[in-house]
């Protein structure tokens, strides 16, 4: 059981269920435990009706049509049939997939399944802010490519990529444009249409829904946009994705997607002002702390900062039996490799081990930011007095040219 | 993953954290990892000269918690020593000791290499025969 005392900063890992989407979901398992298909009793009409109500309701919150949802288990089923859907669907068009290096796990290793098929991937580098060269992109598309593929905002640094400018390269080069928009829909104002978005993969667990559920948007007039099932079967989602639907998620996932509408904005301005006073408390009262990524272009409620000279998960180790909270540190990879979405914003793998992301949520309030900025700081300044590298630093000493044993 | 009491206890109550001087010949130091690999570890012994022990053990380490635990357990064991039984530590003792994951095995391994590479900084500093056991057996 978790103690109820533990703060909860870590809401881009996933959010945890309002109450308000339980309440929704529970008659579902029992009063009305339909399948969706059955059409000719009850029970399944009542669960289609369900269903129809929440595809409305998600449909609604990022404003395009309720035919356009097709109900998938998540994010990372939703990014794989959006991309080897589009890679078959497409391949008489060419083969060529343009995405990069800060997506997340389940488009990059979609991408490389793809490149085994006979696909041909680029993968964009970013600059140290986290975002994308349009140039860049544009040089990238060749008479092959037929999808690009940017996700709306990073899951670890919360950076926002210029989704409008990517639209309308697409747009002008006659693409397909998907977008893995899981940490984006639910948590600011997402409008695929108005974007040029045409494939956009999101789930419920991020916007205080239910886990085990999720949507691809698939646009289907102008362009009609089609994709190859990935899950052969009964034929369900018009054919795209096959299987039971998960009758009580969808509800409330649905459920979830109406009280973003409701919410998210407030939310969005009530988070951010919490975001920038635990970053502004730690910036003053730590030295040597960096932000990661764009503070211009990013998430309301995320910030991800290195405290130089520190192990990030010795760190969180000071303080997890209060406060969650998660790091680029990857010590517990047998690789020992830090965070390559880090890495790959020109950060040293040194800043990239020294990483915490804080992600801030619905249901975080300024006692939990306060009691965050005091384990924060005591935390830092109890790492760094058993760093020797903080040492050094002090003394003046030059780390980098320290002659360091590889391990 | 849950961790044992010995490493939380290691962790959260190090023992032995400081720096002995360098410039003192009877101080040998240890310093192993690297930033980029997300562990650096120094270790230091003072050695008795008169007995041959280690009368004193520090460190400071940048790195996750078992590195730490690992470390401040090495500074523990070395207090007492001769050289020779210090070069008979196991990383494996360690990983035992404090029910190391297997994913942080590498941490022990870096606390056997800190306190060899102490013994060898000492022995060169005083014009002794270095122990061939000071070359690390991992890698």
């Amino acid at each position: 059981m978790v103690d109820k005392r533990l703060i909860y900063l870590d809401n881009n890992a996933t959010t945890p269920c309002d109450p308000r989407v339980v309440d929704a979901m529970i008659p579902y398992f029992y009063e009305n435990p339909g399948n969706a298909a059955s059409r000719n009793h009850p029970f399944g009409w009542v669960a289609e009706e369900a269903v129809d109500y929440a595809r409305t309701q998600i449909a609604d919150l990022i404003n395009v049509d309720p035919k356009e949802i097709i109900f998938t288990s998540g994010a990372t089923e939703g990014d794989n049939l959006a991309l080897k859907g589009v890679f078959e669907m497409y391949a008489r068009k060419g083969n060529h997939i343009i995405t990069v290096k800060t997506e997340h796990k389940a488009v990059l290793d979609a991408c490389q399944k793809i490149e085994k098929l006979g696909g041909q991937v680029t993968y964009l580098d970013v600059n140290n802010e986290g975002l994308i060269d349009l140039d860049e992109l544009e040089a990238a598309i060749t008479d092959k490519t037929i999808l690009v593929s940017v996700m709306w905002a990073n899951n670890e640094t919360g950076v926002i990529q210029p989704m409008k400018q990517i639209g309308e390269i697409c747009e002008k080069h006659g693409i397909l444009f998907f977008s893995d928009a899981t940490q984006a829909v639910g948590k600011i104002p997402v409008d695929p249409k108005s974007i040029g978005v045409h494939l956009m993969a999101f789930t419920s667990h991020k916007m205080y829904g239910p886990k085990g559920v999720g949507a691809l948007f698939v646009n289907r007039k102008k362009p009609r946009v089609k994709v190859t099932a990935q899950m052969d079967g009964g034929g369900h989602e018009r054919g795209m994705r096959s299987g039971t639907l998960n009758v009580p998620g969808i509800v409330g996932f649905g459920k979830a997607a109406e009280i973003a509408k409701k919410e998210m904005v407030q939310d969005a301005e009530r988070l951010s002002k919490l975001r920038d006073k635990l970053e502004k408390a730690l910036y003053d009262s730590l030295e040597e702390v960096y932000i990661n990524g764009s503070v211009e272009n990013r998430m309301p409620h995320v910030t991800n900062l290195s405290f130089k000279h520190v192990e990030g998960e010795g760190l969180m180790m000071t303080f997890n039996q209060e406060i969650a909270v998660s790091s680029g540190s990857a010590c517990t990879s047998a690789s020992l490799e830090p965070s390559y979405v880090l890495v790959a914003l020109g950060l040293g793998d040194d800043l990239a081990h020294s990483s915490i992301r804080f992600s801030l949520g619905r249901f975080t309030t300024e006692e939990d930011v306060d009691r965050a900025i005091e384990a924060l700081t005591s935390g830092v300044n109890h790492m760094r007095d058993l760093s020797p590298i903080w040492e050094m630093y002090k003394e003046g000493v030059d780390i980098d040219a320290i002659e360091w044993t590889e391990h | 993953m849950a961790y044992s009491e010995k490493l939380l206890d290691h962790f959260k109550n190090p023992r032995n954290v400081g720096t002995l001087d360098k410039g003192n010949n009877k101080v040998g130091t240890g310093l192993v990892g690297a930033p980029e690999c997300g562990d650096v570890m120094r270790l230091q012994i003072e050695v008795d000269d008169e007995s041959g022990t280690i009368k004193d053990a520090k460190f400071k380490t940048f790195g996750c918690g078992s590195a730490i635990a690992s470390s401040s357990l090495a500074t523990e064991w070395l207090k007492g020593k001769s050289i020779d039984e210090a070069l008979e530590i196991d990383n494996m003792e360690i990983v035992e000791e404090l029910a190391l994951p297997p994913v942080k095995i590498h941490c022990s391994v870096l606390a056997e290499d800190a306190i060899k590479a102490a013994i060898k900084d000492y022995q060169e500093k005083n014009g002794l025969e270095v122990s061939p056991k000071t070359e690390s057996s991992h890698h």
